[in-house]
């Protein structure tokens, strides 16, 4: 998630495009109190609310101690980094008060009254508890280890480097607190329905990345009740594109059942597909230490999220072309390419070997109606992260060295119309688009050791 | 180079194989702290494996990219114990591993039960053909443990592995068409056995033709995805032929690496230590009790671990090396007959008969599977009359089509005569490559009395250790052996069709020749069994002398056997780990009272 939020910064700024005067509001804050010794049952319930909002994946710099800062999100006009949020008096957020950390979290502001770059998903957390809140206070205070780690300076030039105009931001597109948890108690049939509206509008912010943006770079819709275009799929992150969470057949959730979908956020592979870009961070930091509960709720408010998308036919496997290849017949656009470079894994019947290597026909990511997902992974490669249920990796090698803008996109058109794919072929302009905006890696990852 | 002391831990393993790995993951469970020193790099599929550069024969098998740095240490040899050892210093005749994953990594994957009669191979003999029968020279031992002993963990090995194979019976039940002669399992293996190629399929239905017992190997080649106990993946395998000397992209070869450390790496018990090069286990003053051990860390630090148990767990030879660097057990003294460490050092006995087919037939010998094929085992082990023939021992024979790339295919060549190089080669290149099928007889080569190792009194190693001296040579009894399974396959080539046939045979006299690859399956010098006058190492693989050290591999064969070893090794760490784990830990001290 933290990809999205450099490009949502980037594009936010692009679209502001501010270059005015003045002085950001200066809001004296009380001097944080050490609170008492808190219960470890209260640690351990700040800790889950932590994974749950999926701290760590900003506030952490490659390779650096979870929560002390330093990612950098590289914009067109200059860098900024994530800050420390470790309970460091000087160099992180030690002195905040408890209500001074409410504020930042559901509101933006930070303690001398500054607003957050909404690279910050407060919108989200808007609708979080008092409770929770509380919590995840107590255990950065106490459960989290000062670390001393004074966060590089923002690189962005003044005017530019000035936040006040964030300021009408957050008054025009984040809801209040008051107005988000109205919003999230409304009213549910079902407790568990209501439990997952709660997760994935409030903590989990699934919508920054799998809700639709506009121009000023609001997600269009904040919860199930703002319509359809809420988690209908998300603008690129780094050049992938986050799909839809809704009921569409083809490109959404239409055909994952609740199990799938808990399975999915547990171990990032079933039987259906595999995590891959921004989505390994999300599963890998975050839901697969949620409780069963919660990921069968999640599971089961997404499920009843209708289609937004409702012209899709439903998907049935076609054994056309898997038929042609197991014959030896590779006349059609891009088969060659696919028997010599993906069939070992993904199968000349696309069905792949779930859960290890992940089926191609039928996949939602592979049916998008936006390519990038499927040219980028062509291109770089992934890899299938370990979780703690599915301690194996797995890496996809990448293939921008070994195959020109031509050959990717005959392989990615023939993956495309495939096994009932049917989706729109694509050129090598739009291979070549992709290929020039992969972000420059930042540090090697680090590679799986199986 | 400093001195340091580390934190003593429970358990300290040396060498981060199969062996090591096993008994780690073992170890752990049981709640023990675990350091695991490996001398060589960490290792795994996404550096080693990564495709499509990993699959690159010059590299992976003719400068052996993931094998040991001979450089460094190595071993001397010669054939008798006249003459003077040399150092092996260019990787031919075997290839040891080096890095994590060890030998485990570069396997091939073929994945044996031992047969019952070869762990009470003197009994056997005895029982069937007289104590007179034994030649003269050769020690022929027991092992201390039987197949019913060792079956549990042999299936436990087959799970962790994700075996392909196809079972015979099961709790005495026929099940399937599996090895005829294989014993009864408690369960079947966990996948389906890998399909045949189809120079194997014709070696299965010639076989079947002159009344042998082909069945398919069993191969630790995953023929599906598979899960093991451990919750770890494999992929499939897609018969690529990258499997000996080369880390599977496609994950699907069994090794330490994919199917067991994913499981220990996050395991806070666990530490792993790679390029950590232990030069001995330290014992206290009564020498009957180990310490901990030393090592070279990476920056050539001397560091002391101190360890309640000591795993001796790196390949073969390297363990009795350890061992005879250390104190621990009595060296072997050939010519007093006295001593057991260095003692029952032996091989494996193979020889490879190729058959020439019609240009109409196309045997595609580039594809394969390291740990596939079809084989028979009607003269292995005592599933034939030895009486009449006059020797010990058995070969199964095979086709175990492991993928003939390009170089190994220009150096085999034409048939025997034709010239390595120039038109007539090129020619011969042409006629044969893709219409023939090799086979092997692979068998047991016995213990003697003057095949030893011990150290040597010349050379040293990088460290300044005294190197392992190998004195090994081939024995009347093994060549005449391999000679008569050889004889056998005659019958089969006639069956399948063949236009010409080379059969591989050893000849009479002949001596080991270290310049000719031939097998890696090094086994004995540290021999388990009953009796501490001829082993080193009770029936759990505890030194008799030094009863918190523990030495795990094939160096506790007490005899060759005409199985690949890795199969018996795992089963031998899970037996020796679960006697550990419920007998030793609660009551340190010998596991065998005599």
């Amino acid at each position: 998630m933290r990809q999205f939020k450099r490009v949502a910064a980037a594009a936010l700024f692009g679209s502001l495009g501010v270059a005015m005067a003045g002085l950001p509001a200066i809001v004296p804050a009380a001097r944080a109190q050490a609170p008492a010794p808190a219960a470890s049952g209260l640690l351990a319930q700040g800790e889950y609310v932590a994974r749950a909002s999926d701290c760590v994946a900003c506030h952490t710099a490659p390779g650096g101690t979870p929560f002390a800062g330093g990612l950098p999100f590289a914009l067109p006009m200059g860098t900024i980094y994530a800050p420390n949020i470790t309970p460091d008096a000087q160099t992180g957020i030690g002195k905040y008060t408890e209500a001074e950390f409410a504020r930042a979290v559901r509101e933006g502001v930070r303690r001398d009254g500054a607003s957050l770059y909404p690279a910050m998903p407060f919108p989200s957390y808007a609708r979080m508890t008092d409770a929770d809140i509380h919590a995840l206070y107590v255990y950065f205070m106490q459960g989290v280890k000062p670390v001393a780690n004074t966060v590089k300076a923002s690189t962005i030039p003044w005017p530019l480097s000035m936040r006040w105009p964030l300021i009408g931001w957050r008054m025009m597109f984040a809801p209040s607190v008051k107005d988000a948890q109205a919003k999230s108690a409304r009213s549910f049939a079902d407790p568990v329905l209501a439990r997952g509206a709660y997760l994935v509008e409030g903590p989990g912010h699934c919508g920054a990345c799998h809700s639709p943006r506009a121009i000023t770079m609001q997600e269009v819709a904040l919860t199930s009740a703002d319509g359809t275009r809420f988690l209908a799929g998300g603008g690129s992150v780094d050049g992938w594109i986050p799909t839809s969470l809704r009921g569409e057949n083809r490109t959404g959730l239409g055909r994952w059942s609740e199990d799938d979908i808990v399975e999915f956020l547990k171990a990032g592979r079933i039987r259906r597909g595999s995590a891959f870009g921004g989505m390994s961070d999300a599963v890998g930091h975050g839901t697969q230490h949620l409780t069963d509960e919660d990921l069968h709720a999640i599971a089961r408010y997404l499920k009843a999220l209708p289609p937004d998308d409702t012209t899709q036919t439903p998907w049935t496997y076609d054994a056309t072309l898997a038929t042609a290849l197991h014959a030896g017949d590779v006349s059609a656009r891009g088969a060659r390419t696919y028997v010599d470079s993906c069939a070992a894994c993904h199968r000349t019947d696309g069905q792949g070997y779930p859960t290890v290597f992940p089926p191609l026909g039928g996949n939602p990511v592979v049916m998008d109606k936006t390519p990038d997902s499927l040219i980028h992974i062509v291109l770089t490669g992934d890899i299938l992260r370990a979780t703690h249920d599915a301690p194996s990796a797995f890496v996809m090698p990448g293939f921008a060295g070994r195959l020109s803008d031509e050959k990717v996109a005959d392989v990615v058109s023939f993956i495309r119309k495939a096994w009932g794919n049917n989706a729109a072929p694509v050129t090598a302009q739009d291979v070549a688009r992709v290929r020039k905006s992969l972000p420059k890696e930042e540090g090697e990852a680090p590679l799986p050791l199986n | 180079m400093a001195s340091i002391k580390m934190k003593s831990v429970d358990a300290v393993v040396i060498g981060g194989g199969w062996a090591g790995s096993i008994l780690a993951k073992e170890l752990t469970e049981a709640g023990q702290s675990v350091v695991m020193l490996e001398r060589g790099p960490d290792r795994s599929t996404a550096s080693e494996g990564a495709y499509p550069g990993s699959i690159d024969e010059l590299e992976g098998n003719f400068r052996h990219k993931i094998f040991q740095n001979l450089s460094k240490t190595s071993v001397t040899i010669r054939n008798t114990p006249d003459q003077t050892a040399l150092p092996y210093r260019q990787m031919a005749a075997f290839l040891p591993g080096e890095g994590v994953g060890g030998a485990g990594l570069h396997w091939s994957g073929v994945h044996f039960r031992m047969p019952p009669d070869d762990l009470i191979m003197r009994t056997k003999v005895k029982e069937k053909y007289g104590e007179k029968f034994i030649p003269e020279g050769m020690n022929l031992q027991d092992y201390g443990v039987t197949y019913d002993d060792l079956e549990p963990f042999f299936d436990k090995a087959e799970k962790v592995f994700g075996t392909s194979g196809e079972a015979y019976t099961v709790n005495g039940q026929v099940v399937g068409k599996g090895n005829f002669f294989a014993p009864s399992r408690s369960d079947n293996f966990p996948l389906p056995a890998l399909k045949d190629v189809y120079g194997a399929n014709m070696f299965r239905k010639a076989a079947e033709e002159v009344g042998f017992h082909p069945y398919a190997m069993p191969a630790a080649n995953a023929s599906a995805q598979y899960t093991n106990p451990y919750g770890v993946q494999m992929g499939p395998c897609n018969f690529c032929g990258y499997c000996s000397g080369y880390a599977c992209y496609m994950y699907s070869k069994a090794s330490p690496n994919v199917n067991i450390l994913p499981a220990l790496r996050n395991d806070p018990k666990f530490e792993l230590r790679a390029e950590a090069h232990v030069l001995r286990v330290e014992l206290d003053s009564t020498k009957t009790k180990a310490t901990g051990v030393t090592y070279l860390d990476r920056k050539g630090n001397e560091v002391f671990q101190p360890a309640d148990l000591v795993i001796v767990s790196a390949f073969q030879f390297h363990n009795v090396h350890l061992m005879l660097l250390s104190g621990i057990g009595k060296p072997y003294d050939p010519v007093a007959n006295e001593g057991v460490v260095g003692r029952n050092f032996v091989y494996q006995n193979v020889t490879t008969t190729t058959a020439w087919f019609d240009k109409s037939v196309y045997t595609n010998q580039f594809i394969g599977t390291g740990g596939g094929g079809v084989a028979f085992d009607d003269f292995n082990s005592e599933n034939f009359d030895h009486g009449p023939l006059g020797f010990i021992g058995g070969s199964p024979v095979w086709v175990n089509q492991a993928g003939i790339k390009g170089i190994a295919a220009a150096k085999i060549g034409g048939p025997p005569g034709t010239p390595h190089w120039g038109s007539a080669w090129k020619k011969a290149m042409v006629d044969t490559y893709q219409h023939s099928v090799r086979m092997d007889a692979h068998g047991t080569n016995m213990a003697y009395r003057d095949v030893y190792l011990d150290l040597d009194p010349t050379w040293k190693d990088a460290y300044g250790m005294p190197m392992l001296r190998m004195t090994f040579d081939w024995k009347d009894n093994d060549i005449r052996m391999n000679r008569y399974v050889v004889s056998q396959i005659a019958k089969v080539t006639k069956a399948m069709g063949a236009r010409d046939v080379h059969l591989g045979q050893r000849q009479p006299g002949e001596h080991f020749d270290t310049r000719f690859y031939q097998t890696t399956h090094l086994a004995g010098g540290a021999v388990m069994g009953d009796d501490p006058k001829t082993s080193a190492l009770n029936r759990y693989l505890q030194s008799w002398d030094v009863s918190n050290v523990f030495v795990i591999g094939a160096n506790a064969f007490p005899q060759g056997t005409g199985y690949n070893p890795t199969g018996m090794v795992a089963a031998l760490a899970y037996w020796s780990a679960h006697h550990i784990r419920t007998t030793y830990l609660k009551n340190p001290g010998p596991l065998v009272q005599l």
